[in-house]
């Protein structure tokens, strides 16, 4: 069924925390590791220790610039994965059905052995979150660790995603964003946690939480600066005369 | 975005063919015998040509018959059952003029919706997609729909119509370029809202996530062909519709017929190249490019 559910029952999904993301690529490893041996097909690689090495991912850490008009450039790391839109167009384009959205929690799932890989779920995405596994031939994307967060084999703490039992600074969060009790929606309310893209009317489940506001400095901090200034500020014996004639020149 | 040979092929062929069609439905040119089965070769090639070549990117295409299940909500399966309800009915059309002498018109005529409907659900894959703002526009079906028209009335050799058609598919054309190179800018995304800091200060891709490349970046970041896209409008303009204009305004000759049919064919070939390479997905903007 490519028609998307009027409501799901839960809105599964993650909280990343763009304050606490130190960029260091744990969960894109964990998640590649994952998923690559459980639910679906592999995530390849092609020319993996060649000159040109590509490779299936369902998360990938971009890192940005901002430049405020005052105060210092901040650099902000910016894991992305799919977001599990409620109004996912990838869900709509598919014409085989293999694209969908689960009533019962909201994750985003493809049928693989329904994928013809004509990879127009892709192109609708404005996240860059489904990839066309090139060895296999079919659409891959997260599946928010579907066999894992269900999972009654693993311990209770494993049954996260994989992304977000990794990561080692506390910066992905998951739960029911559908429940306006969970701690991951508390969370997005207290830290007024954003859609990406909201023009494209996509209205994703998963939620960012945007950098908190640097520390100004207002004085000086460090308390030996001023006996660190410099001492000599004209040159003086051969340097100076050296300087001197240069100038002349 | 990428421009795969085959999408190309696909677009340019089967629009021709399946114009070439809708003019056969209506008994334009009102043909019979071996000259109706020439002319129905034709359309037949290309529109069966064309989609045949459609199914060579799928990663599966022995799974190709699951996608006439979700003509609900997907554009694509619509496209598949316009085009397979087209060439059967256009089939029993062809059959009665063929070796029966007969024009079936209700035939003919629901055969020519159906054509036409295949144009424009082919049209409407590309221009649902909000992530590329120069297809999300309502000038992509009147473009496949135009070109498809001037092209098949062409190849129908109903000169008459194909001069009129001809130049206003050049208009829709020159339109949908004047537009398109804005459409990226009005659309109101860029990297500030992709990634939410926009209202913080000015946003610069800093670092990739992977020094290599990736399907994102093969797929939807097609930079190459930018650099000679005024020259190759010029090239599809000229061959497409000026060309094979001045040619049908000159007296009437087979050859020139046939000259201004392939100036044509390879004139919308070019455009059709220019559509997908010049297209931008949104997806750019999170790895700085466009």
């Amino acid at each position: 069924m490519t028609q998307l559910p009027s409501s799901t029952d839960r809105k599964m999904g993650l909280v990343i925390d763009l304050d606490t993301c130190v960029g260091c690529h744990a969960c894109v490893i964990s998640c590649k590791g994952w998923n690559t041996e459980n639910y679906g097909a592999p995530l390849s690689d092609q020319d993996a220790y060649g000159a040109d090495p590509s490779g299936t991912f369902l998360n990938r850490v971009h890192s940005y610039e901002v430049r405020p008009a005052e105060g210092p450039a901040q650099l902000i790391h910016f894991p992305k994965s799919c977001l599990h839109c409620e109004d996912a167009p990838c869900v709509t384009v598919c014409p085989t059905g293999a694209s969908y959205k689960r009533v019962e929690d909201g994750i985003v799932l493809v049928n693989e052995s329904d994928c013809i890989g004509c990879g127009l779920c892709a192109w609708s995405c404005p996240y860059g979150a489904r990839e066309l596994d090139q060895a296999e031939g079919v659409m891959k994307k997260c599946t928010l660790c579907v066999d894992r967060i269900y999972n009654e084999n693993l311990p209770e703490v494993d049954r996260v995603p994989s992304c977000v039992r990794t990561c080692p600074a506390g910066a992905r969060h998951f739960g029911d964003l559908g429940d306006p009790e969970s701690d991951v929606s508390k969370l997005v309310a207290e830290r007024e946690g954003m859609d990406l893209m909201p023009e494209m009317g996509t209205k994703p489940v998963n939620k960012y939480l945007p950098p908190r506001p640097k520390d100004q400095i207002e004085d000086q901090i460090d308390i030996l600066a001023p006996l660190l200034a410099p001492v000599a500020e004209e040159p003086k014996g051969f340097l100076g005369w050296l300087d001197k004639t240069l100038e002349k020149l | 975005m990428h421009p795969a040979p085959s999408v190309i092929i696909f677009t340019t062929l089967s629009g021709l063919g399946f114009g070439l069609l809708f003019f056969l439905g209506l008994g334009m040119p009102d043909v019979s015998g071996w000259v109706a089965f020439v002319f129905f070769v034709i359309a037949y090639g290309l529109s069966v040509g064309g989609l045949m070549a459609s199914t060579f990117h799928l990663g599966h295409p022995e799974r190709a018959l699951k996608a006439f299940t979700q003509w609900r909500s997907s554009w694509l399966s619509r496209e598949g059952w316009c085009a397979v309800i087209a060439l059967l009915v256009m089939g029993l059309y062809a059959i009665g003029l063929v070796f029966f002498g007969q024009r079936w018109g209700f035939f003919g005529l629901i055969g020519a919706g159906f054509a036409l409907a295949t144009v424009f659900t082919t049209s409407m894959i590309y221009t649902q997609l909000k992530t590329i703002p120069r297809w999300n526009m309502k000038l992509t079906p009147a473009m496949f729909l135009s070109f498809s028209l001037a092209g098949g009335s062409l190849l129908a050799g109903q000169t008459s119509l194909a001069v009129p058609l001809l130049l206003a598919a050049a208009f829709v054309q020159a339109f949908y370029w004047w537009l398109g190179d804005k459409a990226f800018a009005t659309s109101g995304t860029d990297l500030g809202t992709a990634t939410g800091l926009g209202a913080r200060g000015a946003v610069r891709a800093f670092e990739p996530p992977h020094t290599g490349t990736n399907y994102l970046l093969r797929e939807f970041v097609f930079v190459v062909g930018r650099k000679h896209a005024e020259k190759l409008r010029i090239i599809a303009f000229v061959l497409a519709f000026m060309v094979p204009v001045l040619l049908l305004v000159l007296p009437f000759s087979h050859f020139f017929a046939a000259l201004a049919v392939l100036s044509h064919l390879a004139g919308v070939a070019v455009s059709r190249w220019l559509f997908f390479a010049q297209a931008e997905h949104v997806v750019g903007l999170y790895y700085g490019k466009r």
